[in-house]
This record gives structure tokens, C-alpha cells and sequence, in this order.
């Protein structure tokens, strides 16, 4: 495998904007600039730069030093802490970063948190998460946003009302004494109408795929895509001048007719078009994906993606309505879909960017994901006949993943892919 | 009157029976009765009792259930809970079942109530999303109407409409429920040799099964009868058990802690029976508000509810000088994020405080506990032989 990453222009522009950001962080004790930590899915990142405020995202500090090698250490250091060996390796990887002095991805310390944002959507393990955090910041102001389950496969005036009194009456007050800013209803206005943007593009972006072949990869390189919108940037103008210029360079691409760029150049042809379901492991990143494009396997959609938000059923959010459409944005994020919808939203993507199999990536860790996904392949195969495949990994802890089970399992899907090929062609 | 052995025997019977005959039969005297089973942890039994229905305890097959379909269901990093009851839904034991309510306690059983709904489950399935806003006009305005979403569901079944005179009879039979069971509890604290734990536990899950009103009978039964003196005080330690809040321990590993040396005087064992601490006003004209407000102000500590402004460890001590325990024993299943996570903290507060603990996993159909009874006769040894009395210690 090359060692030297080939990089668009876009993830130029995306590193030095979180460069500018961790670097912004660090100096936020010199600036005065107060610091919230909260979660990607339904993170209201719009409402928290409203104040001046800073966000910082404990699971992409994870998944950021899952990348970087670090997060087995910090992981042992946790267990050594007493956290179980059963239990979500973001918990664990982010205790053991902060015992070994909170230093993110650019090697400058995070700052302390001035306030605990715990926007709890689609995962219950991030209530738990924020009250290991509480004790190891003591004093910390706490803000909690329940974000109702789509039980019903809807969302009700009720459950929305909740959450505009929850943001009216516990989040905003909070941010007001934490930054010592009033509330500011046009600077949130504002900052939607940029998210608002951000999402068409995204909905644009990852439609790419329907061409042939498909100029990106919505699952490997759709975690960079995402990154902007997820870790500090929903809301801003950078996020909507980086987004443009990302889909001009995918314009392009699918002018010339390229496939995806992958960290060794070009993927030359287009074999297999999947859907993948289940977040990515981070540790080894590069290796995982490389099983991916050598087999010439392009993701033509994710579920991972959809994490931060779901735009694909039409929700986009309305400045005119900006707490509502806080609430709702929260409520559309994928894991807190119910599996009925979960399964329509699946096979939507399966049929739109004719896809030629499924395929389960089951992460030990994230329960929120993985419990139910053995029933959501069941009622996809059903549904439309399509190939199914199961690999398992972890997130950030190394000890999950297996090179050689991870490989073995997928050269068996992609040659059951081909089979099929062979056969639907020659009926 | 029957001898507290033959109550016992009875309850064992009536708490593992997988088929539910009881509640089944119950249904059968009445075309308007209707069956909704409930998941761990705690939901307001009050509100189905009320309109004609019987809340019956969904808890896992335990021991008593062979896994073979469950398992195709579930990844084997996920607690075992789910595919029992998977297991039981295939093979049908939930037949003549009207409805299901999942409490939101975790990601795994908030999507095991998608699991069912697509399998068409019952005539409704509902997951109650339990307010983590503890204000009455926030997040108790949300739980009403999640209160209220359920009886409308019951109310497309069976056409019963509640009324606020049916719901405060419900209320004060729930209500005398619970006080019976913390009466048990209490007596066992001053003579845990009256009746084992197991026995104790036979007994409140029988509540599981069976109309409040029976069960309220055996209880009252129970209590009279462990009033009176019998057996004989052994030198064991005095322990809590806690991590086991949603996925039950098998009774064998409830026996075998007490048979290692110690009495099990506090628990989070059928936590739902005892949510509520003391009675829910059973006197007002707004009583499904009344049942709200009680879970907004004085439920129980879990590790499924935010604890920010009521820390889990804080309540731990509380419990441990009201018992009066010699040491804690953190049991959690396998694989369960929320009791898991819980223990970092709580342990780290034994820690300050000199209290003593061990801690060990299960699953409900853990069979073999020579390793656990080893390791908990030590604990029970060493406090014995070594300890100050935990009292003594300041906290």
C-alpha cells in the first residue's frame, strides 16, 4: 500500500479548517471563548455559535485517535480505571484520553469544558457518557436535551413541543449564563439558513452515486464529506463555501467519467455497487477500506452518513421556525429512526443507487446500531432479493478487528456477487 | 392459611412460568380483559389495571428457556435478555397477549420494540420513551401523553374508557403492593434468616404474573408470617446486590451468594415492583397526573435515568447506612452499557468511603457459580475476619 495519501482539494480545505478549529480551542482559554462538549447526532452546533461558543465532539475525539493509533492505550488506561471490557469504546477511548491530558488530533490539549451539552439522540449510551464526564469535570454546568424516540414512525406536535420547552426554558437559559450572551434569534436564523444550504448540498453529494460508475464513495470518503457539518461547522459560511466547492469537484469527476478517489489514486472500475449499514472501524481505517476498492467495491450509500441527519425523506431546517426546527433536527437523526424506518430508508438507498448487495458492518461497541441489524437484513433480503453480507469490527478499539476474518468474509460476498452477476446477465 | 413454604413453592411456580398460564386465564373470564406485557423496567402497572388489563412482566426466559432461534437474532457482544425474549415471541408464548410496552432503559431493548413491531407483535406495540426532564411542565407534560397514547391503545382494543375513580383504585392497590413489599424488605433486613432472598424473589416476581389484587393476598400472607420468629441467625455478612436492574440474575446465583456466606438485605433485583418510593396520591381528580408526578419526584435511583441533579453514588450510601450493609456486590449482566457504566463511579465512592466490593458479570442463564461462590465466600471471609463494621467507617 502507498504511503502517501492522495488528498482532493476539498480535504485540503477540510484540514485546515479543523486545524483553524483545534487551534481555536486551544487558545480558548487566552480569547475568553467559552467551550461546550456535546454529541454529532443532533449536535446544535447553530444554537452553540450563537453565543460565541465553541463546540467540541468526545466521539470524534475518539474516532480521531482511533485513526491516529492512540485509542488501544487510552482504552487499557480506562480498563485500568475499572470500565468493563463489555462496554462503548468512545467511553473508554475518551476517559483514557483525558487522563493522559485531553491532547487532540493536533497535539494541543483540549480545553476543559465550560458547559456539558447533552443532546441525547438515538443513543442511550450518551446520557451514560456525560455522567462519567460530569464527575471528571466537577462543577461543570450541565445542559440535558431528551430527544424523543421516532417510535411511531413519526414525529408528533408532542414530541416536538417537548423539545422547544426543554431548549427554551434549560438549554438556552444555561448558554446564557455560561457564555454571559442573550439569546440572539437572528444570529440563530442565520446560522440556519447556512445549514439549511449545507443540506441541499449534502442530499446533492451523495447522489452522486446513482451515476456509473459512481464518482465517490459514500462510506469511506463519505465520513470525510460528513466531517464539516458534524465537528463544528454546521451553520457557518465555511461549511457552505467548502460544500460548494466539494460539489463542483464531484461535478467534475462525473464529467470525465472517474470513479472514487481512494487514498491510493483512482479506483479504476466500478465491480460491485454497495450499501453498507454501521459505522466504520477507525483503527484501521486505511486497511479496511483497501478491501473495499481493490476489489473494485464502491459504497454508493451509507447509514453512517445519515447520523448527523437525515436528509434524504426532505427534512430541511426551517430558519423561520428555528427551535422547531432544532427539535426536529435531532429527531431526524438516523439511530433515532425506528427499525421499520430504518429498513424503508435502507432499501430506498439499495433501489436508487442500484446497488448490487448489502452489507452489515456490526460494531461491537454501538449497540444503538447493531442490536436489531441481524432483523434488518432479514427484511431486506426479503424485500428486494438482494445478496446480504456480515462483517464485525469495533470502533476504536484494536483488539476488534481482524484483518484476515474481515477479509476472508468479504472475498466470499464479492464472489457471491459475482456469481449473481453472471447469472443475472446470462438470464 | 398457607405455610410460608407452600406460598414460596407457589410463587416459584407462578414466577418462571414461561407460558403465563395464570395471566392467560385471567384474560379468558372476561372479553373486555386485556394482556399487555411490559419489558424491565418500571412502568406505571396502575394505568392498564385500571382499564381492565393485567400488566405481565416480560423478563427474559432466565434459565428455563433453550436459546436456538434468539441467538440468529443477536450478535454475541449483546446481553442475553433480548434473545430470550426473541426466543419466547417465535415459539409463540406471548399468544393471547394484547400489547407490548418497552420503557426506555436501553438501545438494545428500545430496539427490540422495533423488533417488534416488525413481526407484528400483539395488537400494538409501544416504547415508552420515560422523560429524562424532571419538570412537571416539561417533562411531565410529555410523559402524560405518553401516559395517554397507551390507554388509547388499550382503548381501540377493548373499548374500556378510564375514569378517574377506577384509576385511584388502581393507584391504592398498587400503592399497598408496594408497601407490603418494602415490609418484607424491612423485616428481612432485621432477620434475613426468616426467608432467603431467592424466596423473596420468587415471591415479588410472582407479582409479575398475576392480578395485583393475588398478589396483595400472598404478600399479606408472607408478611404475617415472617413476623413471627423461625429459623435461626448464621454468621454471614449483610450485602447489597446492585447491577442487575433490567436482566434478571438466575435464582441459583441469587442461592449461591447467600449460601457463600451472606444476606442479601437490599437489591435491585424486579426493580420496577419497588420504583416508586412511597404511596402516589390516590386522592385527586387528575390521577394520571398524580402517577406522573410520582415518577417526576420519588422514583428509585436506576441506571437508566440521568442523575445530574441527584448523583447515583449519593443515593448508594443513603442505602448502604439504611440497610445497614457490610459490603456491596456489583452483579451485572454481561454487555449492559447502562448498569456497566454505572460502576466506575459507585466504585470509586466505595473506595472513599472503606466500603468493601467485589464485582462480577452474568447472564440470565448462567449455570455454573463455583467460580462466584468462591469468590463470594472470600468477600463474606475477609469482612469477617478483618473488617470494621462498615458504619464505623464514617460514611
Amino acid at each position: 500500500m502507498s504511503t502517501e495519501v492522495a488528498k482532493e482539494r476539498s480535504m485540503i480545505i477540510q484540514k485546515e479548517m479543523i486545524t483553524r478549529l483545534f487551534k481555536e480551542l486551544s487558545n480558548a482559554r487566552e480569547t475568553g471563548k467559552k467551550v461546550v462538549y456535546t454529541f454529532v447526532p443532533g449536535n446544535i452546533s447553530e444554537l452553540i455559535l450563537s453565543f460565541g461558543m465553541l463546540p467540541v465532539y468526545p466521539e470524534i475525539n475518539a474516532l480521531q485517535s482511533g485513526m491516529r493509533k492512540k485509542s488501544g492505550g487510552y482504552i487499557r488506561d480506562a480498563e485500568q480505571h475499572g470500565h468493563s471490557e463489555d462496554v462503548c469504546t468512545y467511553v473508554k477511548c475518551d476517559v483514557g484520553m483525558m487522563l493522559n491530558g485531553n491532547i487532540g488530533p493536533t497535539g494541543e490539549k483540549i480545553p476543559d469544558p465550560d458547559l456539558l451539552l447533552l443532546s441525547y439522540t438515538g443513543c442511550f449510551t450518551f446520557l451514560k457518557w456525560f455522567e462519567t464526564l460530569k464527575r471528571l469535570y466537577p462543577g461543570v454546568e450541565v445542559a440535558l436535551l431528551h430527544t424523543p424516540y421516532q417510535e411511531g414512525h413519526e414525529i408528533t406536535p408532542e414530541m416536538t413541543e417537548y423539545m422547544v420547552r426543554q431548549l427554551k426554558e434549560e438549554v438556552i437559559p444555561k448558554m446564557e449564563k455560561v457564555s454571559g450572551n442573550k439569546y440572539d434569534e437572528e444570529k440563530l436564523k442565520s446560522n440556519l439558513r447556512n445549514s439549511s444550504k449545507v443540506e441541499d448540498y449534502i442530499i446533492k453529494i451523495f447522489d452522486t452515486t446513482k451515476h456509473r460508475p459512481s464518482p465517490i464513495d459514500a462510506y469511506f470518503a463519505g465520513v470525510y464529506y460528513i466531517g464539516p457539518i458534524n465537528s463544528g461547522f454546521r451553520g457557518t459560511k465555511e461549511a457552505v463555501d467548502y460544500y460548494a466547492e466539494l460539489y463542483k469537484e464531484i461535478l467534475t469527476r462525473i464529467d470525465n467519467k472517474l470513479g472514487p478517489i481512494t487514498p491510493e489514486g483512482e479506483m479504476e472500475k466500478e465491480r460491485f455497487r454497495l450499501v453498507v449499514e454501521g459505522p466504520p472501524n477507525w483503527t484501521h481505517f486505511r486497511e479496511f477500506w483497501k478491501l473495499f476498492y481493490d476489489m473494485g467495491a464502491v459504497i454508493v450509500a451509507s447509514s453512517y452518513t445519515k447520523v448527523g441527519g437525515v436528509y434524504d425523506m426532505g427534512f430541511r431546517v426551517n430558519p423561520d421556525k428555528p427551535l422547531e426546527s432544532l427539535a426536529e433536527y435531532c429527531m431526524n437523526c438516523y439511530t433515532n429512526l425506528n427499525l421499520q424506518q430504518r429498513v424503508e430508508l435502507l432499501s430506498k438507498c439499495i433501489t436508487d443507487y442500484h446497488a448490487d448487495g448489502f452489507l452489515v458492518n456490526s460494531i461491537k461497541s454501538c449497540n444503538s446500531f447493531s442490536a436489531g441489524q441481524l432483523m434488518i437484513m432479514q427484511q431486506l433480503e426479503r424485500k428486494l432479493e438482494i445478496p446480504i453480507g456480515f462483517i464485525e469490527s469495533d470502533l476504536v478499539d484494536p483488539r476488534y478487528f481482524s484483518y484476515s476474518n474481515i477479509k476472508n468474509r468479504l472475498e466470499s460476498f464479492f464472489q457471491m456477487l459475482e456469481q449473481r452477476k453472471m447469472i443475472l446477465n446470462s438470464a | 392459611m398457607n405455610t410460608l413454604k407452600e406460598i414460596i413453592a407457589r410463587c416459584e411456580t407462578l414466577a418462571f412460568d414461561l407460558n403465563f398460564t395464570r395471566a392467560k386465564e385471567w384474560k379468558s373470564q372476561d372479553t373486555s380483559r386485556v394482556l399487555v406485557g411490559q419489558m424491565p423496567v418500571y412502568f406505571p402497572r396502575e394505568i392498564v389495571h385500571a382499564v381492565n388489563g393485567l400488566t405481565v412482566g416480560i423478563l427474559g426466559g432466565g434459565n428455563k428457556k433453550l436459546i436456538i432461534k434468539g441467538d440468529a437474532y443477536y450478535q454475541s457482544y449483546i446481553c442475553h435478555i433480548p434473545r430470550s425474549i426473541i426466543e419466547l415471541a417465535l415459539d409463540k408464548h406471548f399468544e393471547g397477549f394484547d400489547g407490548f410496552i418497552f420503557p426506555s432503559i436501553c438501545d438494545v431493548i428500545r430496539n427490540l420494540s422495533g423488533m417488534f413491531q416488525l413481526m407484528g407483535e400483539g395488537k400494538f406495540v409501544k416504547y415508552l420513551d420515560l422523560p429524562q426532564n424532571f419538570k412537571p411542565h416539561i417533562g411531565g407534560e410529555f410523559y402524560l401523553q405518553e401516559l395517554r397514547d397507551i390507554l388509547n391503545k388499550i382503548y381501540q382494543v377493548n373499548h374500556v374508557e378510564v375514569t378517574p375513580e377506577r384509576l385511584n383504585n388502581s393507584i391504592r392497590l398498587f400503592n399497598k403492593n408496594r408497601s407490603l413489599i418494602n415490609r418484607i424488605y424491612d423485616i428481612r433486613q432485621e432477620f434475613p434468616w426468616r426467608m432467603t432472598a431467592a424466596d423473596l424473589y420468587h415471591i415479588v416476581r410472582a407479582g409479575y404474573v398475576i392480578p395485583v389484587e393475588e398478589h396483595n393476598e400472598i404478600l399479606e400472607q408472607v408478611v404475617g408470617l415472617i413476623q413471627q420468629d423461625c429459623g435461626d441467625s448464621m454468621d454471614k455478612i449483610r450485602v447489597l446486590v446492585i447491577g442487575a436492574f433490567c436482566e434478571q440474575p438466575p435464582a441459583g446465583l441469587i442461592r449461591t451468594i447467600e449460601l457463600a456466606g451472606c444476606y442479601i438485605v437490599e437489591d435491585d433485583f424486579l426493580l420496577g415492583a419497588r420504583w416508586i418510593q412511597g404511596d402516589v396520591d390516590a386522592t385527586t381528580d387528575d390521577p394520571l397526573r398524580a402517577l406522573a408526578n410520582a415518577y417526576l419526584e420519588q422514583s428509585t435511583f436506576s441506571s437508566s435515568v440521568f442523575d445530574v441533579d441527584n448523583p447515583k453514588e449519593a443515593r448508594l450510601l443513603n442505602l448502604i447506612r439504611k440497610r445497614k450493609v457490610d459490603g456491596v456486590i456489583f452483579a451485572a449482566p454481561s454487555f449492559c452499557d447502562p448498569a456497566l457504566l454505572d460502576h466506575p463511579i459507585l466504585q470509586k465512592e466505595c473506595n472513599e468511603k472503606n466500603i468493601r466490593f467485589i464485582s462480577f458479570l452474568y447472564s440470565e442463564n448462567t449455570g455454573q457459580f463455583k467460580v462466584i461462590k468462591e469468590q463470594v465466600g472470600t468477600f463474606s471471609d475477609s469482612i469477617k475476619l478483618w473488617d470494621e463494621p462498615v458504619l464505623s467507617a464514617g460514611i
